[in-house]
């Protein structure tokens, strides 16, 4: 039996403003216990600003410095900067950003910071939409997917902008997809994170039972199977974008399972859902070829 | 150590003495000497200072304000549509209470495309809650910055130094350079009591509820009203560490003038001149600088001007749909104090020389005009 590693301390507390079953509450809790103490946060609009509680309530037991909405990168290179002219050379700083502020609004700055490398881990916690504004498509939103700015008789066509991709563009040392389904991995990516200099990018899959109209209990269950599906690959980027690791290591499950119990998928007929699950596999499988070309090229 | 020096570099001189921890800044024209000197500062090690090279103005400030609520002196300079791009950080900033300095070149909006000199940027910023420092020699650009840093660090806001493109940024003037162990002594290192630090974790500018969000605006107009006094003391103690005092205004023989005519940035050293034409003619005229926009210096502006006949405010910017902008506050300085005319006249927008032949034009129209209706007066507009 393997012995769970998860760090006791509970740097996040309860009285949160969070919404029952939100994903975007594990993942912190989980990347706080492995990043400790000695860490600063940016937060960005999304819905950690409101998570986090209102004036002068925290919620996390560590500083915390709210930034507008495209800035978490920059506002974290910024500070990291600052701590270091200070002297203080310990203090990890995090940015802390939903998928709006990372894949939309805040991608500009994110590649600003990331080109120069600056020592920030950035995390998006990616619940696939604008959910703190009431659920209005991302370009982090799957194909298929409803959202009340893609009705249902307009659906999102178009496919989830690869994040990953565009960060090992950048030739930054780590990058990194976690899900909060598997505690494990993603505090074992958040200690690896810690210890490496530069920009690191770590993507998390956090549900929103709100935005994806999906019981709260299933929270755990549908970041599981968004894994095992195909969906939500976990992938590790190292060698500055030139290694990728893709974790394949689970029984596969069907897209068509993932999607039963989310609403913002229910409009999909047979015919759509069979497309979706063909991409699915495709995407897949040039996820392992280019794992497999990566590690054939030698001197990487 | 005296030496001749672009305005521009004035600015990067007076941040090197200023000793900035954290600089952060995209090129525009024409502030983009002030960063590239500054760049060489930090990279031969006269500054110790870190550089953010960022790709926007936007994320300039918003590094600025990273830098700054971690506790460290930050700097960072624009013009025109940089200024325009940083709009939301620069209201983040003030929120905030951070005090960062910044040095924008007054640069002409587009479209059309300009890069010459007016107002209009800098002065679009008028109510974000910067306070506003407009220069008019090299000198006074470059003692301004650690005055600037001072005042910011006292009050808790951010300070805005302005200086007009090309006839400031771009001319070289002999420049009594800083010492940055003297000015020590004038301005003690950055160290706030409430900054990011998880020795002593706060949260800062989180949601905020009808019940806080007003007290925390009406702290800011606090700030703003004690940096009027703090704005006097720390121009005056500049002027026993270094020889240079400073003010709220600056008259230019007022005391028996009949006419004044209301300045600020370069266009006051021109005015000062076409005044000593004028008094050489018999007129009695004066001149009033406005150092300070922000805050408005109702009382220095409202005793000068009040022993005037008329009143005539020289504007290189418009606010579409209300007159010149300095118009507007010396209007609303002068209310209900006195019931002389006051007269607003557009002039220079866009870069036009506003040479002295164009104040003598706005001298004389403001002496001849009896009543001057409260209309704007274009002055050289080609129609």
């Amino acid at each position: 039996m393997r012995e769970a590693r998860i760090p006791t301390d509970e740097i996040m507390g309860s009285g949160h403003l969070a919404c029952q079953g939100c994903g975007a509450t594990m993942a912190m809790r989980f990347a706080l216990k492995a990043l400790g103490r000695q860490t600063a946060l940016v937060i960005p609009a999304c819905c950690w600003s409101v998570i986090d509680g209102t004036f002068p309530h925290s919620a996390v037991d560590i500083p915390i410095f709210h930034t507008a909405f495209e800035t978490a990168a920059v506002t974290a290179s910024g500070l990291k900067a600052g701590l270091e002219m200070r002297g203080d050379h310990e203090t990890k700083v995090v940015a802390w950003a939903g998928d709006g502020g990372t894949f939309d609004i805040g991608l500009q700055s994110l590649s600003g910071t990331a080109e120069r490398n600056d020592d920030i881990i950035y995390v998006c916690y990616d619940n696939e939409a604008y959910m703190n504004t009431g659920i209005q498509r991302s370009s982090s939103t799957p194909v298929g997917a409803w959202t009340t700015t893609t009705p249902v008789t307009n659906y999102k066509e178009r496919p989830k902008k690869n994040m990953i991709d565009i960060m090992a563009a950048h030739a930054i040392p780590y990058i990194a997809t976690a899900s909060v389904a598997f505690p494990e991995d993603l505090i074992k990516k958040f200690h690896k994170a810690k210890d490496i200099k530069g920009t690191k990018y770590i993507q998390i899959l956090a549900p929103c039972p709100t935005g994806w109209k999906l019981s709260p209990e299933l929270t755990v269950w549908a970041a599981r199977k968004a894994v095992t599906s195909k969906v939500y690959p976990i992938v590790e980027v190292t060698e500055n974008g030139n290694r990728l690791d893709v974790w394949k290591e689970f029984e596969p499950t069907s897209f068509k399972e993932y999607i039963k119990p989310q609403g913002r998928f229910r409009h999909l007929k047979e015919d759509e859902i069979d497309r979706i699950e063909k991409d699915i596999e495709a995407s897949w499988q040039r996820l392992l070829a280019k794992e497999e070309m990566l590690s054939s090229i030698p001197g990487l | 150590m005296k030496k001749v020096v672009m305005g521009n570099h004035a600015v990067s001189y007076g941040v090197r003495a200023s000793e900035a921890k954290v600089i952060s800044a995209y090129p525009i024209t024409p502030q983009t000497h002030i960063v590239e000197l500054l760049s060489e500062l930090v990279a031969n090690g006269e500054i110790d200072a870190k550089f953010i090279k960022v790709e926007s103005e936007h994320s300039a400030m918003a590094a600025c304000v990273g830098a700054s609520a971690a506790g460290s002196r930050a700097f960072t300079a624009t013009s025109s549509q940089g200024l325009l791009l940083m709009t939301e950080m620069l209201h983040w900033a003030v929120g905030a209470r951070l005090p960062i300095v910044l040095t924008n070149v007054n640069r002409a909006i587009g479209p059309p495309w300009s890069i010459w000199t007016d107002q209009n940027d800098s002065l679009s910023m008028r109510d974000v809650g910067w306070i506003q420092i407009y220069c008019e020699s090299n000198q006074e650009t470059q003692d301004a910055i650690p005055q600037a840093f001072k005042i910011a660090e006292e009050v808790q806001l951010p300070v805005m130094l302005v200086l007009d493109a090309f006839f400031l940024s771009h001319t070289y003037e002999i420049v009594d350079l800083l010492d940055v162990e003297k000015v020590r002594e004038f301005l003690p290192p950055y160290n706030p009591e409430l900054k990011i630090d998880p020795a002593d974790p706060h949260s800062f500018g989180n949601l905020a509820s009808a019940d806080y969000y007003m007290e925390l605006r009406y702290m800011i107009e606090e700030a703003m009203d004690e940096a009027r006094g703090v704005i006097k003391r720390v121009g005056k103690e500049f002027g026993e560490h270094f020889g240079r005092h400073y003010g709220m205004v600056v008259p230019y023989r007022c005391d028996d003038a009949d006419v004044i005519l209301v300045t600020s940035g370069t266009v006051a050293s021109t005015t000062r001149a076409v005044i000593d034409e004028m008094r050489d003619e018999g007129i009695k005229i004066g001149a009033l600088k406005i150092r300070i926009l922000r805050p408005f210096p109702f009382k220095e502006v409202s005793e000068v001007l009040c022993s005037a006949k008329k009143v005539a405010v020289l504007d290189r910017n418009i606010s579409f749909g209300n007159h010149g902008i300095f118009y507007q506050e010396v209007k609303s300085a002068l209310y209900g104090k006195t019931d002389i005319p006051v007269s607003g006249y557009i002039l220079g927008l866009g870069g036009r020389d506003v040479t002295p032949k164009v104040i003598r034009e706005v001298a004389d129209k403001a002496i001849k005009d009896k009543n001057p209706e409260p209309y704007i007066n274009w002055i050289g507009v080609k129609k």
